[in-house]
């Protein structure tokens, strides 16, 4: 019996240290998801946020030469100017939804140490979309200027 | 016409598996053997069926047959042979046939090796065929693959372009295998509580079949990370992406089933432990499909669609209440034989094991449903990342890799003193020393230190253990190889597990290592322009630009000269696909042994002026890759049949 309360206590310890664990990893590690209007209603300055919108059609800014990204996110009701520091994933664009890690910095700018793209789900037409033009002409130059094939 | 055969055949296939699951249970329950032998057709007849619509599924797509939506959704006319095959598994429709096939596959393996007994197996045919029959029912009514398009279109829409690639060949198909490979033993463990035989003969029944679907599901999983390192472009192998957690979790449940089984063997003890394992294997399969396929989570992975959600929920429902009620009405029944002696034994070393796997699996499953949960019940949206669960699985899997040092080697029921000192002083010393020389090169990662130095230490255990086997062999006056092949051979089950071990430690370095030593650096470089990383100078020459079957790409240039003067040219690209209003990341990478460099191709100037570009080194990933062929070939050794001389 008494070797029986031994484990019983061990397991009470055992269960104790991972009820400990997921409480300090969701404490230290979980993100508050916030959409721009939130944001704005109440911001935080220095507290991590994963926040959410779509990328305002006209507000991407971006300096290849110092890679600073800036961009703005709207809910339709209130739009937050977001800065990052880094090429955009494929997937980022105008108009379209974005998520990005970080936090408010009081500056008047959140400051994404991540951006997840998100796609679509419009069902697209097979052929003549309106980037197909353009990037055919893109081919066009590279092909005269490029210096491979 | 065909596609409306494939629809008939399926729901035929759908009839016909519930009615030879209800006769097998009858045939069972009343001893007729005339309906388990009905039955048994059934199983046969439901192979064929689904088989064949497998076959028109891919004559669809052969054929370019856009009257039926699905092939117009996932192909073009443009998508090359190949593609077009793997396209049939490439969405939901066609990955629950996939699965669905590979379940009856299983039957009719199951019915072919085991239709000689009749205790256990009637019972788990009835269960497989009601899996069966599910799946079909599935593709019945919520996720139809033959379903028609009207009007039918000129041209499909196309494949994701992320699934253009050799990967998605095997990983899903490695992956279903998995999954429902885990149906097996599931139904073995029902029908040992329907026939009140909850002894042995379930796990010895069980025991190769759970070994292939651990098998599979792990090489699933590796190669989904091979495929996200090399097609994802971001550098990395593992995301904790709901849907790899979704995999993740039934396989921790596996792994912990394999040891605990082990246990009920030797020592008797464990039933109840071990039929639970089972369940909840089998159920976290079935989760994961869910969520995957309901929508419930945004992710990489996720189809959402309609009300399959709902279909797979009840279904899971069904089988978790099911299931435990059979087992609570069998309480009594699964009191153990043995008990457990000593803290010190391998039955505690095994315990502590399965208990960090459940840990692990229950962290993995609080972290994915957590912000489900929160928006559900406090309207507060949550996002658990890469963060939390490094956190919280970090020390569960360092203490895995000690147990898996400790478990083989310490005696069963109580651990001498002299035991210990023989096993374990020599590889404690060693992953010490390890730890030490790490130390002093100037290794400053407390964790990167542990767990090398852990590795070290379980890499001893198994290298002393070997090499004492080995040299007994060698007594007997054979020479070193043939003696070592003898062990291999006469104890194929042990050194299979070892070989498996040693895979998973090799494993365990190379994810140490990439996340300990990778560093990355982006620049915007004109021609001509150098940007250097780690040792490696990589200049910019240009951009050009080529059109395949497919897409057309966007190249960029780059001359990579390493420290020792060695050049070579790197190609990565920006691949543009009509059907996609994005374009997507080729990367280009050299892998090695130490390191490997790995670029992105990011923004250009339009008119090749400059080109920002990303690059990686990302250290000792090539040894993730390695483990996982160790870890395959002791899954080979662990699985042949036992050498009966030994």
């Amino acid at each position: 019996m008494t070797r029986h309360r031994k484990f019983l206590a061990g397991g009470a310890v055992i269960l104790a240290a991972l009820a400990y664990l997921i409480y300090a990893g969701l404490t230290q590690s979980a993100v508050y998801f916030i959409t721009p209007s939130e944001l704005q209603a109440a911001p935080v300055t220095g507290k991590a946020y994963r926040l959410g919108g779509m990328v305002l059609p006209g507000s991407v800014e971006w300096n290849p030469a110092t890679l600073d990204l800036a961009f703005a996110l709207s809910d339709g009701k209130a739009s937050v100017p977001v800065r990052h520091r880094g090429t955009a994933p494929d997937l980022f664009g105008e108009g379209r939804g974005a998520v990005v890690e970080g936090s408010w910095t009081g500056d008047g700018y959140f400051k994404a140490s991540q951006i997840m793209a998100k796609h679509s789900e419009d069902y697209k037409a097979p052929h003549g979309n309106p980037g197909d033009a353009s990037y055919r002409d893109l081919l066009r130059t590279l092909k005269k200027d490029g210096t491979a094939r | 016409m065909i596609p409306e055969i494939g629809t008939g055949a399926l729901a035929v296939g759908a009839a016909l598996a519930l009615y030879g699951g209800v006769a097998a249970a009858v045939g069972a329950g009343t001893g007729r053997s005339a309906l388990i032998a009905s039955a048994q057709h059934a199983a046969l007849a439901v192979f064929a069926l689904v088989t064949g619509c497998f076959l028109l599924l891919a004559y669809a797509f052969l054929t370019f047959d856009f009257s039926v939506r699905y092939v117009a959704i996932q192909t073009n006319l443009a998508t090359p042979f190949y593609y077009r095959i793997t396209a049939v598994w490439g969405a939901l429709e066609g990955s629950i046939l996939l699965w669905a096939w590979m379940l009856t596959l299983y039957t009719l393996v199951m019915v072919l090796r085991h239709r000689a007994q009749r205790d256990l197996y009637p019972w788990a045919l009835a269960v497989m065929l009601g899996i069966v029959a599910f799946f079909l029912v599935v593709m019945t009514i919520p996720a139809p693959p033959f379903e028609r398009l009207t009007p039918v279109p000129p041209d499909g829409r196309g494949l994701n372009p992320l699934l253009e690639d050799t990967g998605m060949i095997t990983h899903p198909v490695a992956l279903y295998l998995g999954f429902t490979g885990f149906s097996v033993p599931f139904a073995f463990a029902l029908a040992a509580l329907i026939t009140g035989r909850v002894g042995d003969a379930w796990i010895a029944t069980t025991r190769r079949w759970t070994i292939i679907a651990w098998y599979f599901l792990s090489l699933g999983l590796l190669i989904g990370g091979w495929w996200s390192y090399h097609v994802l472009g971001w550098g990395g192998y593992w995301a904790w992406d709901p849907v790899e957690n979704a995999a993740f979790m039934p396989w921790l449940t596996g792994t912990a089933f394999l040891h605990s089984a082990m246990i009920q063997e030797r020592r008797r003890m464990l039933k109840l432990w071990n039929i639970s394992l089972v369940i909840l294997t089998f159920g976290l399969t079935i989760f994961g499909t869910f969520l995957t396929r309901s929508g419930v989570i945004a992710s990489v992975h996720a189809f959402s669609q309609g009300s399959i959600g709902a279909f797979f929920l009840s279904f899971l429902a069904l089988v978790l209440l099911g299931a435990f009620g059979l087992l609570a009405w069998r309480w009594d029944r699964l009191r153990a034989d043995g008990e457990l002696d000593s803290v010190l034994s391998r039955e505690s070393a095994f315990l502590l094991n399965n208990l960090a796997l459940v840990a692990a699996a229950f962290t993995v499953f609080f972290g994915t449903v957590f912000p489900l949960l929160s928006e559900a019940v406090r309207g507060v949206k949550v996002s658990v990342g890469a963060p939390f669960f490094n956190q919280v699985n970090v020390p569960l899997f360092l203490a895995l890799i000690f147990l898996m040092g400790v478990g083989p080697l310490i005696a069963w029921r109580r651990a001498s003193v002299e035991n210990l000192t023989r096993n374990f002083l020599g590889p404690v010393a060693v992953g010490t020393g390890a730890a030490a020389v790490l130390w002093l090169v100037g290794v400053r990662s407390t964790l990167a230190v542990l767990t090398l130095g852990l590795t070290v230490f379980t890499a001893g255990t198994m290298a002393l253990d070997f090499s004492r086997a080995a040299r007994a062999r060698m007594r007997g006056g054979l020479g070193l190889l043939p003696a070592m092949a003898t062990v291999l051979r006469r104890h194929n089950r042990r050194y299979g597990g070892f070989a498996i071990h040693f895979g998973i430690l090799i494993i365990a370095l190379g994810v140490t290592g990439s996340q300990a030593w990778s560093v990355q650096t982006e620049a915007t470089l004109r021609p001509g322009e150098t940007v250097r990383l780690a040792g490696y100078a990589v200049r910019f020459d240009g951009l050009s630009a080529a059109q395949d079957s497919t897409h057309a790409k966007v190249i960029g240039t780059f001359t990579v000269s390493n420290g020792r003067g060695e050049a070579t040219v790197m190609r990565p690209t920006k691949k543009f696909y009509p059907q996609e209003q994005s374009p997507i990341a080729g990367v280009d990478y050299r892998m090695g042994l130490r390191e490997d460099l790995y670029l992105v191709l990011g923004d250009f100037a339009r008119d090749g002026s400059q080109a920002t570009v990303k690059a990686l080194v990302n250290r000792l990933v090539s040894w993730i890759w390695i483990g996982g062929l160790v870890l395959t070939l002791g899954a080979l050794l662990a699985i042949i049949p036992d050498d009966k001389r030994a």
